[in-house]
């Protein structure tokens, strides 16, 4: 008997890097028509289209149709920060659950290469004279004046009131956490970068908000990724060899940060992550333990620690020691970002959130090459907007 | 001498200088910036609080990277000012590791950013190693 399960059919991600010759749309369309193409559908089959495309503005669902196949089915825009992606994914997944159709495809693409810092807002001249605007009635720009509005300087924050509430992370174990994700990424071909660096190369990179170094950031760079999802009872009546490879979505959670007494003045990412674990292993039925291998949000070297916590991956306050202990390399107890994770694999932000279900699904489905991690079975796929927004899809290997 | 006005609606100048937050009256919970309830209870009612004007690191950075017309470095920290936090800059500490820390005592200064063309100063705030 069919259950109410929803599986990823097909799956894709183009390569992460520049693209000069391809737009947001095309970089879409290539990845939707292969994900399509891997699952052994066509648009003629979807019921419902969600896509996203954070900085391009709107209309990339129907840009994206007009490229690969108008058929009248509802199209979804969404925008949900870096977790854009996951939330087309969950759109799809919803509609799905819903009953409204038997398949969903879900695409995420960007385009950032060479736009360099990424930050809450730049600052503008100030005026001749002083006049009071925005939500604080400042006078002129705040950023730089009252704090630090860019990604790497909020994200340091992030990792250095971790490490200021527990203790036992520096400098050198934030840049560690980047040395194993880029030795990580020497084996993924669609990386954006594929370079391996010792400790020190990162330490000594060009210092962009302490402790994040260049080499700690995230890759700005172009990609797009896509996912078609089907019904239980619809994969039953496919083919073997497509039921075979189809991976279970056991868990797909959305949240939101909840009030806390900071939030006002550092982005609390902690909160809404570890609820949306709770949720997602309380939903999956199974605990952290359980995991083969985690693609987590590793905007920032700094980002990654804090995450491990926050997804239960260790002891409470323990990160720092978990990190130490090796577990989270790639022949490690809890392989995280085999994929070469954000700081190189790279990060088009909408497409993010598609692409790291696709590295779990590739592993889950024995596909992975020379990264393969042996025998895995279940994986966790986790994204951050910030604002805040968290997705978290855990993603189970078909039982055939 | 000049005219002087606080750079953000959330600091008062006088008597001493210090900052005031929109505190709700139902849960105490704490904003600088206008809500039309609040974040954590709901609640409608508001009313000024004082914020303690020492406190400690509970968070930092120095960016060293930033938008055009931003010095660098200069560091980023989070305060917390007996209970609340706070954003802002640290002043009259050299911008390094060594000499930033995190648990490290402060308190609030002001400083001019500048003054407009018809002269008025706009006063910021930042935060200074308290001895």
């Amino acid at each position: 008997m069919a259950s109410d399960d929803v599986w990823i059919l097909g799956i894709n991600m183009t390569k992460f890097g520049k693209h000069t010759d391809k737009d947001t749309v095309d970089l879409a369309s290539q990845a939707a028509m292969a994900a399509l193409a891997d699952g052994g559908v066509t648009m003629a089959d979807m019921g419902m289209l969600a896509a996203g495309c954070l900085m391009g503005g709107g209309g990339i669902a129907q840009m994206i149709q007009k490229q690969i196949g108008q058929t009248g089915i509802p199209a979804y825009n969404v925008s949900n920060a870096c977790a854009t992606g996951a939330t087309a994914l969950r759109v799809a997944y919803m509609s799905i659950k819903s009953g409204e159709c038997d398949f969903g495809l879900a695409v995420g693409v960007e385009k950032l290469s060479g736009v360099g810092l990424l930050s809450g807002g730049s600052r503008k001249d100030d005026g001749k004279t002083w006049n009071r605007s925005g939500r604080y009635g400042a006078v002129a720009a705040t950023d730089g004046r009252i704090g630090t509005d860019t990604m790497p300087g909020v994200f340091a924050q992030v990792g250095m009131e971790y490490a200021h509430k527990y203790g036992g992370a520096d400098f050198a174990l934030f840049a560690g956490i980047s040395e194993k994700n880029h030795a990580h990424s020497t084996l993924n071909p669609l990386a954006a970068y594929q370079k391996r660096f010792t400790l020190d190369e990162i330490m000594n990179d060009m210092m962009i908000a302490y402790p994040n170094t260049r080499a700690m950031c995230s890759a700005n760079c172009d990609g797009g990724a896509a996912a078609v999802l089907v019904s239980d009872a619809k994969l039953k009546t496919l083919s073997l060899e497509q039921q075979r490879r189809a991976v279970k979505i056991s868990a797909s959670i959305l949240t939101s940060d909840p009030y806390q007494e900071a939030c006002q003045v550092l982005p609390d990412v902690n909160t809404l992550t570890r609820r949306a674990a709770e949720q997602a292993y309380a939903k999956a039925g199974i605990g952290p333990e359980d995991l083969d291998l985690v693609e987590l949000h590793d905007c920032f070297a700094t980002a990654e620690l804090v995450h491990y916590d926050n997804l239960m991956l260790c002891e409470p306050g323990g990160a720092a020691d978990f990190f130490k202990s090796g577990a989270t390399w790639r022949d490690g107890s809890m392989p995280v970002n085999v994929s070469g994770g954000l700081e190189s694999k790279g990060h088009p932000i909408a497409a993010t959130g598609i692409a790291n279900v696709w590295e779990v699904c590739h592993h889950l489905r024995n596909e992975a090459g020379d990264r393969q991690i042996q025998g895995a079975k279940v994986g966790l796929a986790h994204v951050i907007g910030l604002g805040s927004a968290c997705g978290i899809h855990i993603l189970e290997k078909s039982g055939l | 001498m000049p005219e002087q006005i606080p750079f953000v609606e959330y600091l008062q100048l006088a008597p001493t200088p210090h900052l005031v937050a929109h505190q709700c009256t139902s849960c105490g919970a704490r904003f600088f910036d206008r809500r039309n309830a609040c974040a954590s209870c709901f609640g409608t009612s508001f009313e000024d609080a004082s914020i303690a004007t020492e406190g400690t690191v509970r968070s930092f950075t120095i960016v060293s990277f930033a938008a055009p017309g931003i010095p660098v470095p200069f560091v980023s920290a989070i305060i917390d000012c007996d209970g609340t936090s706070v954003r802002g800059n640290l002043t009259n500490v050299t911008a390094d590791p060594e000499h930033v820390s995190l648990g490290m005592k402060v308190r609030l200064t002001t400083y001019t950013v500048g003054a407009d063309e018809a002269g008025t100063e706009a006063i910021g705030f930042a935060f200074e190693p308290a001895a």
